[in-house]
């Protein structure tokens, strides 16, 4: 009996957390304008996603484009300058290297509404034309800290002298951090590169105020401009269903590999 | 100036990390194809000096010669040296053969001839066919030899070792310390070793360099630093030992626990006091007691595997350790002799302490952070700098640091025969020295006075 109330209890948070999500899908194969209806299965919205035929207007694809471009680019600098800003923090000593880290995490508890606001009148201050430019130096400034706490952990579990036994073979600093360094943190500078990416794709409130007038979307500012016209866009349930479906096999792929590495280690 | 055999030259080197003076003034030759070894305890400036030779530090002071020229400037990645770390530091992401190929494929030697050299020198460490092998399934010992492979497959003319060895377990370590001595033997070039371990300084050396407090204590072969140490830290550090205080009475006679005794030492004045060194081997015991040189009776009798180890009290009050193949049961009244030529004289290092300070008023007197009564001096007055003496016996030490004028801990601890000559490390980094009864352990935070009576002042000369 008590087994019965706990797998329902685990069964009941688990339809309450993907029930929105399997809706969506459910209603991408349908062609009514509003979602609940249902108007016979079909498979023309995600035919009119990829053609370019929308209902709406062609101002759909362009936001996924400057989405997924936004967020490579500033997961990509992030993890640049994460990393590095990792390894400095890392080598400092006592009072000091505790305030930076203190300085590092602040950035993730601020609202985000807050460091959108506070970068937006940044940018009116230093006269910065906002657009494409101001939108990747704002997700820069959030995703970096977030590269910094994954590499962390990775250069403590790092034998420290080996950076020294590879100046010691003749490596100069440069190839010691491309040849020994680097290939040590990269499962950390990994996975802060796809928390940084994640956090781009989905942040709404910074780019709000940090994209200016020139009419650049993203994907989350234009669903919200979307919405306030009356009604979402229909093509916009494919979209999410296949969004989800990516990230869903991705993690799937994921696991399978890192179970396949712990038993190959194991198995030494 | 250079001579041609001496390829490392360390001159008046200095070094502080912070307030810590780590290496003060030392200078030091290194001759081609000796196997140095570098022996202290933990932060008397070993593995700095060894830092400094292959350029991970660089000197605050002095100069750092190879081969007659100057490289206190040149980065580590330019020395023509290699260095097998603690801990192996070995690369977890490259396997065996690239671990030891790192080096030649940086200095862009053809990929056959690397493929030839990393053969041969897996070879010499006994580890062929482990070539594909991920570094971090190796054992302790088999990433050890990889790690030596590492560094001697670049053929340095100089192979530096930070306690390699430190990590094994202690049969391990014995196996390691041949195999390290007939690689020497093989290869020809210098090791410089450094280790906190006397027996495998005394093993592995031609020459051991002795360091304490940033400071060179005696430099030797192994030999002569058993035999004769030049200061009872030496002599308390390499090997067991009995370090008694003592007077030189003239030329080849001194006293020491209430007895006088014929040695072979001359020069040190007549009624000087010095330190004895009698190694506990050097003690003849046995149960005659009417020719024996002075008579004992034994507390302790443990026996060791080859020899047994015993504590004899002497008549006249002191305490020894004497080592023997016989045993002698405790409570056995034996009779004792030492041969002159085991007997080691030393001079002191220091008769009381000295320490500079400043008069705060006429009867008060600042030093080491600290502000002590040290009664009336007449000429004396506030401000004034003076040199401030006391004897070993005139500190007292305190439980708790709230007791003392100045605060500071137990940082080395030498018995005596009959009492503990304590070094003590002050709050404020300066060191005293202080002869007592009571037994403290190395670290203990204690309080520190000093009797007023006891305490010597006089004016600093204007210089």
């Amino acid at each position: 009996m008590k087994k019965f109330f706990a797998q329902a209890y685990i069964w009941f948070l688990l339809i309450l957390l993907y029930a929105p999500l399997v809706f969506i899908g459910i209603f991408s194969f349908t062609e009514s304008r509003v979602m609940g209806n249902w108007t016979g299965f079909s498979t023309k919205l995600y035919g009119n996603l990829f053609s370019g035929m929308m209902q709406g207007d062609s101002a759909l694809m362009a936001a996924v484009k400057n989405t997924l471009l936004i967020a490579l680019i500033a997961a990509a600098i992030s993890t640049l300058l994460g990393t590095i800003a990792a390894i400095g923090i890392f080598n400092l000593k006592g009072r000091k290297k505790a305030g930076i880290q203190f300085l590092n995490n602040i950035p993730m508890i601020n609202p985000d509404i807050i460091t959108g606001v506070s970068l937006f009148l940044l940018f009116i201050f230093l006269g910065f034309s906002q657009g494409y430019t101001t939108v990747v130096l704002a997700h820069i400034t959030f995703c970096t800290p977030y590269v910094v706490l994954n590499v962390m952990p990775k250069l403590a579990q790092m034998n420290p002298n080996t950076y020294e036994a590879a100046l010691d073979l003749g490596a100069t600093p440069g190839q010691a951090l491309r040849k020994v360094m680097i290939p040590q943190l990269r499962p950390g500078m990994i996975s802060g590169f796809i928390l940084a990416f994640t956090m781009s794709l989905d942040d709404f409130a910074v780019t709000f105020f940090t994209r200016g007038t020139v009419g650049l979307d993203t994907l989350s500012t234009y669903i919200y401009t979307d919405a306030r016209k009356g009604g979402l866009t229909p093509e916009l349930r494919p979209l999410m269903t296949l969004i989800f479906a990516t990230i869903l096999i991705l993690l799937v792929i994921i696991n399978i590999r890192q179970a396949r590495l712990a038993k190959k280690a194991a198995n030494k | 100036m250079t001579q041609n055999d001496v390829i490392i030259r360390l001159e008046n080197v200095s070094k502080a990390f912070g307030d810590k003076q780590v290496l003060d003034n030392i200078s030091l030759d290194i001759k081609k194809g000796e196997f140095v070894t570098l022996l202290g305890p933990s932060g008397c400036g070993k593995t700095t000096t060894l830092r400094l030779i292959s350029g991970f530090t660089t000197p605050d002071s002095g100069t750092v010669y190879m081969d007659g020229k100057d490289i206190s400037g040149i980065p580590p990645y330019k020395r023509p040296l290699n260095t097998v770390f603690q801990r192996y530091a070995l690369f977890p992401h490259l396997d065996v053969y690239d671990n030891i190929a790192f080096g030649l494929k940086l200095a862009k030697v053809p990929e056959k001839e690397i493929e030839q050299r990393v053969r041969k020198v897996l070879k010499m460490v006994s580890m062929t066919d482990y070539e594909d092998r991920d570094v971090e399934s190796l054992s302790g010992g088999q990433q050890q030899r990889v790690a030596i492979a590492r560094a001697l497959v670049n053929q340095p003319k100089v192979l530096l070792l930070d306690e390699p060895l430190s990590a094994l377990d202690h049969k391990m370590r014995q196996d390691m310390q041949i195999e390290l001595k007939e690689m020497h033997q093989k290869l020809g070039i210098t090791f410089i070793y450094v280790t906190h371990d006397q027996e495998e300084a005394l093993t592995l050396s031609d020459t051991i360099v002795v360091m304490n407090e940033g400071k060179i204590q005696q430099i030797g072969t192994p030999a002569d630093i058993y035999n004769e140490p030049v200061n009872s830290f030496v002599a308390d550090f390499i090997g067991e030992s009995n370090i008694l205080n003592g007077t030189m009475i003239e030329d080849r006679k001194v006293n020491f626990i209430g007895h006088d005794f014929e040695c072979v030492d001359e020069g040190f004045g007549t009624n000087n006091p010095v330190d004895v060194v009698i190694r506990p081997e050097d003690i003849y015991i046995m149960n005659n007691t009417t020719s024996a040189q002075f008579t004992g009776k034994v507390t302790s009798c443990i026996f060791k595997g080859v020899h047994y180890e015993m504590l004899v009290d002497t008549d006249s009050g002191y305490e020894l350790m004497i080592q023997d193949y016989n045993a002698f049961e405790p409570g056995s009244e034996v009779g004792m002799i030492i041969k002159p030529m085991d007997i080691q004289v030393m001079r002191k290092e220091r008769l009381c302490n000295t320490v500079e300070g400043v008069m705060t008023d006429e009867s008060h007197v600042e030093f080491l952070d600290g502000e002590f009564e040290c009664g009336a001096k007449a000429g004396l007055e506030a401000g004034d700098e003076v040199t401030v003496q006391f004897g070993f016996d005139a500190v007292e030490l305190w439980d708790h640091q709230e007791e003392g004028q100045i605060a500071g801990e137990v940082y080395s601890i030498l018995y005596k025969g009959d009492h503990y000559h304590l070094t003590i490390l002050t709050e404020s980094r300066g060191f005293l020295y202080v002869d007592t009864q009571d037994i403290w352990d190395k670290g203990d935070l204690v309080g520190i006075t000093v009797k007023p009576s006891e305490i010597k002042i006089c004016r600093r000369n204007d210089n």
